[in-house]
């Protein structure tokens, strides 16, 4: 029986200082307090800052995650030396491209940026190296008539630095769902995600885009109008433009669990012989940019959820050499078992490992959630990832695996730092796609599991959670190292 | 301390669910009036 | 803590009297849980919410305290807490949560 393989992952982020202002909570928050924009903009990073952050250049590939173990704290006092934007999984774009991106996402000529300022950052696109191609990079406004549209009420204002350079407008008049910011939150992550297929497709796992034959989208935007809010199929829309002609798309959507649904359902279709390379993908959450600014302000810290966090991973026919995706092993929680941790746990982790004959100590890695602990923690939040690790040795614990004292050393061994942007889906396991892929090729482990959970509740139509997990493991067929 | 008792079982989503709060009350004799579990990240 | 819950707490100790609602939290650390048990005792310290200088004064106690343990079946106790119990720092939570509690009281 063929297996699916994980042929790359690319992880890219776009430095978006200035769309922080328009995050859900700094939005509802800067009205209510006087001088609250000007200390929001006085604890925004430059580009070389988020570029030179550890985080950062673990979650495009620089460093290994476990290294941050090393790096002194607090990580933003400690920036990497000779940090460079570009990494094996991808980039760290400044904002200013990032808005030349989302132009080009934009088939409605909804986004209006000014007329000098489209030009520039056309002509950085087009010497970007993977970039150069890129059409709708024409038609920019006088400032003028951009003025006017924000007066009018008719559109959100992109800045740069606090200055006006574009804007984005709404789509229809009176549709709500249309709105600027629905529209924004849309292009964001159309433009998002597309970067993060580019490198995929261009450097990390070379792929012509026509040969890929299907995309799932796993992120928790949703697109419509009135009639049909979250119609979707933003999977179709990035494809288009990346380029894959012969490929059709769906969106996966279940919470911050959705991630590992594609990979499993990305897995199952080139099992079975119906696709033989799917592209998932998922882009940023604009509306989780800033959502702890308040405390980090407080704190006298960068305002560290600046960044829109986008991933691609490519499902292929096993290729003899990329780890197997163990469709025999899926972890899900379904829906009449317990809720309780140790439930979930036993239903998500623990029987997909006995049907491996495996023990919890057996995976080398796992990748639970990834949240920055740097932007929780700071806020007086917990460091979710470490919880994720101690949650699992705990179970080792109770099974008579390891014993009560070496609890610690499980979460060094079989766990590591967080270091993703509190994106939501993002950092739901897969962040460590590229490192493990890589990881497993060049033998430094054998396998890792990869956890998602999602807190369906939050929608009000259950109080169920949600829990999946995927195995990979070393290509059976691949001998020795590299 | 919980017989009879009406309580809120508040809960975390990284820390200890509601529903796991709401059954060892329940269990104690409690009146469980409300059920929630925060996400917090 | 959420702006709906702290309605909805509200609400509950005008319904059922804030003598006779007690609060049983699952918050993950010491920060949390301190955070959490100040909301439903002296009003919510981020001056965000309903419970802004609103002093509900409830009972408050987190599910990981030992005062609380031993009132729960051991087994149930055991299926439903007993792994966030060991991965948890279970002895801060409580120290956290009762420091809030005492405070409360000693308030009046």
């Amino acid at each position: 029986m063929m297996r699916a393989v994980v042929k790359g992952a690319a992880s890219i982020l776009a430095h978006t200082p200035d769309l922080v202002l328009l995050g859900s909570k700094p939005t509802r928050e800067i009205p209510r307090f006087d001088g609250l924009y000007e200390e929001c903009m006085a604890h925004l990073r430059s580009h070389e800052e988020a570029v030179a952050y550890p985080p950062n250049q673990a979650f495009i590939g620089n460093i290994r995650p476990d290294r941050l173990a090393d790096v002194g704290k607090p990580w933003y006092e400690h920036p990497m030396e000779g940090a460079a934007r570009e990494g094996p999984y991808g980039e760290i774009m400044p904002e200013d491209e990032f808005y030349g991106l989302m132009k080009a996402a934009d088939v409605f000529d909804l986004i209006w940026l000014e007329e000098g300022f489209l030009s520039r950052v056309a002509a950085k696109l087009q010497s970007h190296p993977l970039l150069g191609d890129l059409e709708g990079l024409e038609g920019g406004k006088a400032i003028s008539e951009i003025k006017g549209k924000l007066d009018r009420q008719e559109a959100l204002p992109l800045n740069l630095r606090g200055e006006l350079v574009g804007c984005v407008c709404r789509a229809h008049e009176e549709d709500e769902d249309l709105r600027a910011e629905v529209i924004l939150e849309g292009l964001a992550v159309k433009a998002s995600a597309f970067l993060a297929l580019r490198h995929l497709l261009a450097r990390v796992s070379p792929t012509d885009p026509r040969d890929v034959d299907y995309l799932l989208d796993f992120g928790e935007e949703a697109i419509g109008d009135r009639y049909q809010r979250g119609g979707g199929n933003m999977a179709k829309a990035v494809g288009e433009m990346a380029g894959c002609l012969n490929a059709s798309g769906v969106d996966v959507k279940a919470f911050c669990c959705a991630p590992i649904h594609a990979v499993t359902c990305g897995a199952a279709l080139v099992q079975a012989g119906i696709f033989q390379k799917i592209a998932l993908v998922g882009g940023g959450s604009l509306a989780k940019l800033g959502m702890k600014f308040q405390f980090h302000i407080k704190k006298d810290m960068p305002i560290l959820e600046d960044t829109l966090g986008a991933i691609a991973i490519l499902v292929g026919e096993d290729d003899g050499v990329s780890p197997v995706i163990r469709t025999d092993a899926i972890g899900m929680h379904r829906i009449g078992a317990g809720s309780s941790a140790r439930e979930v746990y036993e239903e998500v982790v623990v029987k997909p490992l006995d049907k491996l004959g495996k023990r919890i100590i057996d995976i080398d890695k796992y990748a639970t959630e990834f949240h920055n602990p740097e932007i929780t923690v700071s806020a007086g939040r917990p460091d979710t990832p470490l919880i994720n690790y101690r949650a699992l040795g705990a179970l080792a614990v109770l099974r008579g695996e390891i014993g009560r004292g070496e609890l610690d050393d499980f979460v060094r061994k079989h766990g590591m730092p967080g270091f993703s942007p509190t994106q939501g889906h993002i950092p739901s396991a897969i962040p460590f796609m590229g490192h493990a892929r890589d990881m497993i090729v060049g033998g430094e482990i054998e396998n890792a599991m990869f956890v998602g959970k999602g807190s369906l509740f939050l929608a009000r139509m259950t109080n169920l959670s949600d829990g999946v997990s995927v195995i990979l493991e070393r290509n059976p067929a691949l001998k020795g190292g590299d | 301390m919980f017989a009879g008792k009406n309580v809120v079982a508040f809960g975390e989503r990284d820390g200890v669910q509601g529903p796991a709060i709401a059954k060892c009350l329940a269990a104690a004799g409690a009146n469980v009036v409300f059920t929630v579990t925060e996400c917090v990240v | 803590m959420d702006l709906e819950n702290q309605a909805r707490i509200k609400q509950l100790a005008e319904q059922y009297g804030n003598k006779s609602l007690i609060v049983v939290l699952g918050a993950a650390d010491p920060d949390s849980s301190e955070l959490v048990a100040e909301t439903v005792t002296t009003g919510d310290p981020s001056y965000a919410g309903p419970l802004t200088e609103v002093q509900l004064g409830l009972a408050v106690y987190h599910i990981l305290e030992p005062e609380v343990k031993a009132y729960i079946p051991p087994e149930v106790y055991e299926e439903q807490v007993a792994l966030m119990e060991l991965a948890l720092d279970a002895e801060g939570i409580a120290t956290a949560t009762k420091k809030i509690r005492d405070n409360a009281s000693a308030g009046g």
